[in-house]
């Protein structure tokens, strides 16, 4: 038995860790959110020099050839700067749906550029009444000679007010929530009848609305066979949400050790607050999620590489645990940090936003939970 | 065992539960029911409705200008205050240094400010809170020295809510630290916020709101006559407004209000999804929290019969803080949770998600808050310990 990372996520995680102490302190990452766009050109394009946005591509198409793992050992270093760069919308998610589906020459198009940071993409996989389930897709695509007419609306689409490339899932045959008939078609942002509200999210990245108003797209856009998009959107937003779950694990122990550190500086009553024991049991408990949380990661990891029959079963069980867990912790943090916990200034607010936003992704705890009664367990 | 009001009180419940209805501006409604916080206009607006009506004093004696009322009346308009979510009146004027004033103040105190508070004329803020004194807000160090007819004050205070609108300050301040326990030497001061020296820096809430600053005293001349009461007595005078403070935290009704709202929400298809009453984990969740306030409000009811029957209110108002402000808390996480994806947000413009989904997280992190003001849960913990079990 060996939990250890080999030699290649160990440079990983020590290269990400270098460029965060280095060049990612709160500030400048509250200074790229603040910004126009939301997060750094630079940076970005200082992700793809160093390979990392090439971590989980097959080396046939450029990558680096890495599996869960290797995803799970970057968000969680990502995780401690809390970077702002689209690298779940992008490389996650854009690039989940084309490894998986686009022929050689949609390869060529598409995933090479988004891998060498050239090219901003993102997944549409949310519709506004669709909640969790990803098969509710009313957004239609109809036949028009050889092309498709799209219509229909996405809801929060990560990265969406940047992204020139928007993968849309959208039905061409069955009923509201089946799983057939779905097709994924790659949009260029500009085409004719695309618009796109984009906002600020509560976690300081960037998300957009996009609505589809008889949106004309050819044959060649479309990524897989017609009317089997399903299947790889579900992988797709499986590997997501372990590597969510990989960052919320980071977080949850930024901010335990943050909170640990402070408990130990703020004076009040002539001592320490961390010498109340009211308080060092929660900071015990905060470190038992972690724990535990670190854990349960390392099985969900292991166990969606080795892609067998409960690999499902461990996405939705770290997801309810980073759900539940992270929300324990977030919520201790700031109030062991007292009115400090509550402000602006001080980066653990920011840390907790951003665990909390992560709970509400692809399924918060009570979706996974339900997902996790209902399967044939083990 | 009974619960049931008398003729009068009946009456009485009718009265307030009428006002409510026909007198709360519908903009104002509005507001409160969107989740985000209230204009300073609104508020203001809303205390003069109540002033007009001679209810704004609603701690007040009768001489003062206040309303009189019995706990069970007090209790009645409370509910039904909530029950409409109507706004809750800012409490650093009516609720607090009002009651201060007029109970330990002098008659030329009590002439030169009271008519201006009951009547919303001038807003005040709360300083007691310092960066080193926060749950030890005994070892506060602001100085006031006396210098002949003022006081010379220096220091800082910190996390004062809305003082960005505020004409004036009572602050507890350092008048001697020669004395024998800390609490001995902290005077209770009225302060000018126009008065040269005294600068506001707004300190921005996670959420992005500003609500709270920290506010330097750079020798702030305060006259003499602002000691209320006498010089070292501020502490004592400081807890019985504290008490004030935490009975007013359990907010039941309100909480029941967004409650009904919720299960309301639940029953009908938002956005076109499913109603949310088809999950059992959430409606499981929203029942448990029902039970919760089902509960918080016999705890209320049962200090009210107490306090009615002539004992004075203790440290049952530390359960009340506690049960009322986690139950608060919970229904925020229920209210983020039935937004979903449409929590996220940050504060988009219309059209983006129904009601008031994209206020859900901010109201839900904003509200951390409640368990670490007003004295923190811990600390209320502390004094349950202390006092009702005597460790
Ligand atoms: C939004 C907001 C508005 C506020 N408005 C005002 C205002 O208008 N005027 C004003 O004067 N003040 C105001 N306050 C200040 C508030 O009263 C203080 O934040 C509070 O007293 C806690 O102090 P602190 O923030 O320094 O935390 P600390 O006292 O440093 O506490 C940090 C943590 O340690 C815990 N702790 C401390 N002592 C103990 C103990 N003995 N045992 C166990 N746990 C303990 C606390 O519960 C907390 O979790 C406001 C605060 C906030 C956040």
């Amino acid at each position: 038995m060996d939990f250890s990372l080999n030699e290649i996520q160990t440079m990983l995680a020590d290269s990400v860790g270098k460029f965060i102490d280095n060049e990612y302190d709160f500030d400048t990452r509250q200074s790229y959110a603040g910004s126009d766009k939301g997060y750094s050109d630079a940076v970005w394009s200082m992700f793809a020099e160093l390979g990392w946005t090439a971590v989980p591509f097959a080396e046939e198409d450029g990558g680096f050839g890495g599996g869960p793992p290797d995803t799970m050992v970057l968000m969680q270093s990502l995780a401690r700067g809390l970077v702002v760069e689209p690298y779940l919308a992008n490389i996650i998610l854009a690039g989940g749906i084309l490894k998986r589906t686009a022929s050689a020459e949609q390869k060529d198009e598409w995933l090479q550029p988004v891998i060498a940071g050239e090219l901003q993409a993102t997944l549409a996989f949310n519709e506004p009444q669709a909640r969790y389930d990803l098969a509710n897709v009313t957004t239609t695509a109809t036949r028009d000679g050889d092309a498709w007419i799209l219509n229909g609306k996405k809801g929060l689409v990560l990265n969406g007010g940047t992204a020139e490339l928007l993968i849309v899932p959208a039905r061409t045959a069955g009923g509201a929530a089946d799983r057939d008939g779905i097709t994924l078609f790659a949009v260029d942002a500009n085409t004719r009848g695309v618009s796109r509200n984009a906002y600020a999210t509560v976690d300081g990245l960037q998300a957009a609305e996009v609505a589809l108003d008889n949106v004309r797209v050819d044959d060649g856009r479309v990524l897989g066979e017609p009317g089997e998009g399903y299947p790889a959107l579900d992988a797709t937003i499986d590997d997501a949400t372990l590597a969510v779950s990989a960052e919320a694990v980071g977080i949850m122990q930024v901010l335990t050790d943050k909170t640990v550190e402070y408990s130990k500086n703020r004076k009040q009553f002539g001592v320490p607050i961390g010498t109340f024991q009211a308080l060092q049991h929660r900071m015990v408990d905060m470190l038992m999620a972690c724990e535990e949380a670190q854990s349960l990661l390392v099985w969900s990891v292991m166990t969606r590489a080795a892609d067998g029959d409960d690999s499902k079963r461990a996405v939705s069980s770290i997801k309810y645990l980073v759900g539940t867990k992270g929300r324990l912790v977030g919520e201790e943090a700031v109030q062991i940090h007292g009115g400090m916990g509550v402000t602006w200034e001080l980066d653990v607010a920011h840390y907790f936003k951003r665990l909390t936003t992560i709970g509400q992704l692809f399924g918060n705890a009570d979706w996974h939970l339900d997902q996790l009664a209902s399967s044939p367990g083990t | 065992m009974h619960v049931t009001f008398s003729e009068e009180e009946l009456a009485f419940q009718e009265e307030v539960r009428a006002f409510f209805r026909d007198e709360l501006p519908d903009d104002i409604r509005e507001a409160m029911d969107s989740g985000a916080e209230l204009e300073p206009e609104m508020q203001i607006r809303w205390q003069k409705i109540l002033f007009n009506k001679g209810w704004a004093g609603v701690n007040w004696p009768v001489e003062y200008g206040g309303t009189d009322w019995s706990p069970v009346q007090k209790y009645i308009f409370a509910r039904e205050e909530g029950s409409a979510n109507a706004p809750v009146v800012i409490p650093f004027g009516l609720r607090m240094v009002g009651p201060v004033i007029y109970t330990f103040g002098s008659d030329e105190q009590k002439k030169r400010f009271l008519p201006d508070i009951l009547e919303s004329n001038v807003w005040w803020c709360q300083g007691y809170s310092e960066p080193g004194a926060g749950s030890d807000l005994a070892s506060l160090k602001m100085s006031a020295d006396l210098a002949g007819d003022h006081y010379l004050v220096n220091g800082t205070k910190t996390w004062t809510t809305l003082g960005q609108h505020a004409d004036w300050i009572f602050c507890l301040v350092r008048t001697s630290s020669d004395v024998a326990r800390r609490q001995e030497g902290i005077s209770f001061l009225l302060i000018d916020m126009q008065s040269p020296g005294v600068s506001v820096k707004p300190i921005i809430l996670l959420d992005g709101t500003h609500e709270v600053n920290e506010i330097h005293f750079d020798n702030v001349e305060v006259p003499v006559e602002n000691l209320v009461g006498e010089e070292g007595k501020g502490w004592t005078y400081g807890k019985v407004l504290l008490q004030h403070e935490r009975t007013n935290s359990a907010n039941t009704f309100r909480s029941e209000y967004r409650l009904r709202r919720l299960r309301e929400q639940a029953a009908r298809p938002v956005r076109g999804a499913a109603p949310l009453a088809n999950d059992k984990n959430f409606m499981r969740r929203l029942a448990a929290v029902e039970v919760d306030l089902k509960a918080l409000e016999y705890i209320e009811l049962r200090t009210l019969a107490a306090v009615t029957s002539g004992k004075a209110p203790g440290p049952e108002s530390s359960f009340l803080k506690i049960k009322g402000t986690e139950i608060h808390q919970a229904i925020d996480t229920l209210y983020m949770d039935a937004a979903g994806y449409y929590a996220l947000p940050y504060n988009p413009g219309p059209g983006v998600g129904e009601g008031s989904e994209t206020q859900s997280a901010l109201a839900y992190f904003n509200f951390r808050k409640a368990t670490i003001y007003a004295g923190s849960n811990e600390i209320q913990k502390n004094i349950i310990a202390k006092h009702v079990l005597g460790l």
